[in-house]
């Protein structure tokens, strides 16, 4: 049976065996990050086409449908379009900052890549504080949208990244607290240790009601931090053009977008892997012969499945929710998700303790 | 109190949510009815709604007769002058004058289809058009004369 696990066994065994130790470590470097990129680059393909199918579909129109079959190669086209196009730098830009913005933000979305386990025993980077890390990076790249909003020298700009910063600040502490309430089950803080621990069954399952409440939590948490509608404040196409990205062209402007997506993905597959059990397959309790039979869909196709099932429900709520002001935005934060996520992270703890969950 | 309140608010809420959610979950899996129109390529099958306002037309029937009395209901009514009636006198074989259209001018140039001017008329000698390909390389075309060659007022019209 193909597995992930075995291709990467034979890379590392190969380099190691033709080149001393530096060298095969250096190109063990440059190929993980050159798959980082390819994958960055097809998510971003994939994840835009999958968007305007599923907003088309869901306000019954058609979508993209010109440029190859079923339109596939739109957003292939689309990317053309904007390599080609001219990245303009306005007058009154801070010109270091401006450009830097984009690959802060990219850079941002490739540093939260490492620690997510894509398949059993397929990893960037194993390490012990995973969610910690996590937590702590993501909140980094509103540091490249407040750059971005500052050093175009625009008022609209400007604007969108303060509501980017405000929006980060609060919905960082109940995505935080509701990540927590896993830590709390699981005991580790480790990304493969959740995991192994989800064995016997997911903890959405295992930890039924309080798993459930910090499950939405969470993805709400995460669609806000993602700065997607219903909680588009830094951009609000309607109210600031296009917030923090009003300046910028071209492909820079194609970084910004890309990385909109591919924090999407990021933020999906968190959630995958933290309540649905990452690359773990369907398991229910003893029944050992449907356990087995699950086992033989690779782990990297269940894991992409969970995260592309999360990412449709955070495109559903994008075109279904109306838009929230920035003041009812802080208000279900500060009145809602934080008081009700930290009585449910104190529930999980009473579950945890008293061993109530499955 | 308060904690009721605030407990039957966050469950409307997520009811109404859930239920938006349905609506839009409903649309994406009974994927039938599809607004889309794919305008140049079902050009010949295209289906207009009824009430699609499209230009202004004077209706002549087969014996290029219409209903217009001239008596420029519709010109008042057209709130950025689109329409100019130009009236003229036929005279009666017993001797008396009798008003008539001369040229019915339409700016379609100027026109907001607001239909005004079709609500105005008394006698509803006018109405919308379908058609929609209005395009045409000099603004000098778009000023039309609705009534035929030759028409004259239906008997019976007054």
């Amino acid at each position: 049976m193909f597995s992930l696990e075995g291709a990467t066994g034979l890379i590392h065994q190969w380099l190691y065996s033709h080149f001393n130790p530096t060298m095969a470590l250096l190109t063990e470097f440059a190929l993980v990050g050159l798959s980082a990129i390819t994958l960055f680059a097809l998510l971003g393909l994939s994840l835009v086409w999958m968007e305007r199918k599923v907003a088309a579909v869901m306000q019954i129109r058609l979508g993209p449908n010109r440029v190859g079959p079923k339109g596939i190669f739109q957003t292939t086209a689309d990317t053309l379009k904007l390599i080609l196009k001219e990245g303009l730098v306005p007058d009154g830009a801070d010109k270091l900052i401006f450009n830097l913005a984009p690959f802060v933000v990219m850079i941002v979305a490739m540093l939260i890549l490492a620690p997510i386990a894509f398949a059993k025993k397929f990893q960037i980077w194993d390490i012990n504080i995973g969610v910690l890390y996590l937590s702590a990076i993501s909140s980094l790249s509103v540091i490249g949208i407040f750059m971005a909003g500052w050093a175009s020298n625009n008022k609209y700009s400007l604007l969108g990244a303060m509501r980017s910063g405000a929006q980060i600040v609060s919905y960082e502490l109940s995505a935080g607290l509701s990540v927590l309430s896993i830590v709390v089950m699981t005991g580790s803080l480790s990304i493969n240790d959740i995991i192994v621990s989800q064995q016997n069954g997911w903890w959405i399952f295992k930890a039924h009601i309080p798993a459930l409440i910090s499950f939405v939590i969470f993805i709400i948490a995460v669609t806000a931090e993602t700065n997607r509608a219903p909680f588009d404040m830094a951009e609000a196409e309607s109210e600031l053009t296009a917030g923090f990205h009003t300046e910028y062209s071209g492909m820079r402007f194609a970084l910004f977008f890309l990385a909109e997506y591919i924090n999407i993905f990021i933020v999906c597959a968190i959630g995958a892997t933290l309540f649905f059990g990452g690359w773990m397959p369907f398991h229910i309790g003893h029944w050992q012969s449907f356990n087995h039979i699950m086992d033989y869909i690779p782990s990297s196709l269940w894991f992409f499945g969970k995260t592309i099932g999360l990412i449709f429900l955070i495109m559903w709520f994008r075109w279904t929710f109306p838009r929230l002001r920035i003041d009812q935005l802080l208000n279900l934060e500060w009145k809602y998700l934080l008081p009700i996520s930290m009585f449910n992270l104190l529930l999980m703890t009473i579950v945890a303790i008293m061993g109530w969950h499955f | 109190m308060f904690l009721t309140n605030y407990i039957k608010e966050v469950y409307g809420a997520v009811k109404s949510l859930l239920k938006g959610m349905r609506m839009t979950g409903y649309y994406f899996t009974h994927h039938k009815e599809i607004i889309t129109e794919q305008y140049p390529d079902n050009r010949d099958t295209l289906k207009l709604a009824e009430r699609f306002r499209g230009e202004v037309v004077l209706i002549h029937d087969e014996k290029n007769e219409h209903a217009c009395t001239g008596c420029s209901a519709c010109e008042i009514a057209c709130p950025n002058g689109t329409i100019k009636i130009i009236n003229k006198f036929d005279i009666l074989p017993d001797g008396k004058r009798k008003k008539a259209i001369d040229t019915f001018v339409y700016h379609l140039e100027l026109c907001t289809m607001c239909n005004l001017c079709i609500e105005a008329c008394p006698t509803d000698a006018i109405k919308m058009a379908q058609t929609f390909e209005h395009s045409v390389f000099d603004r000098s075309k778009l000023t039309k004369k609705l009534n035929n060659e030759g028409s004259k007022l239906r008997e019976g019209v007054e």
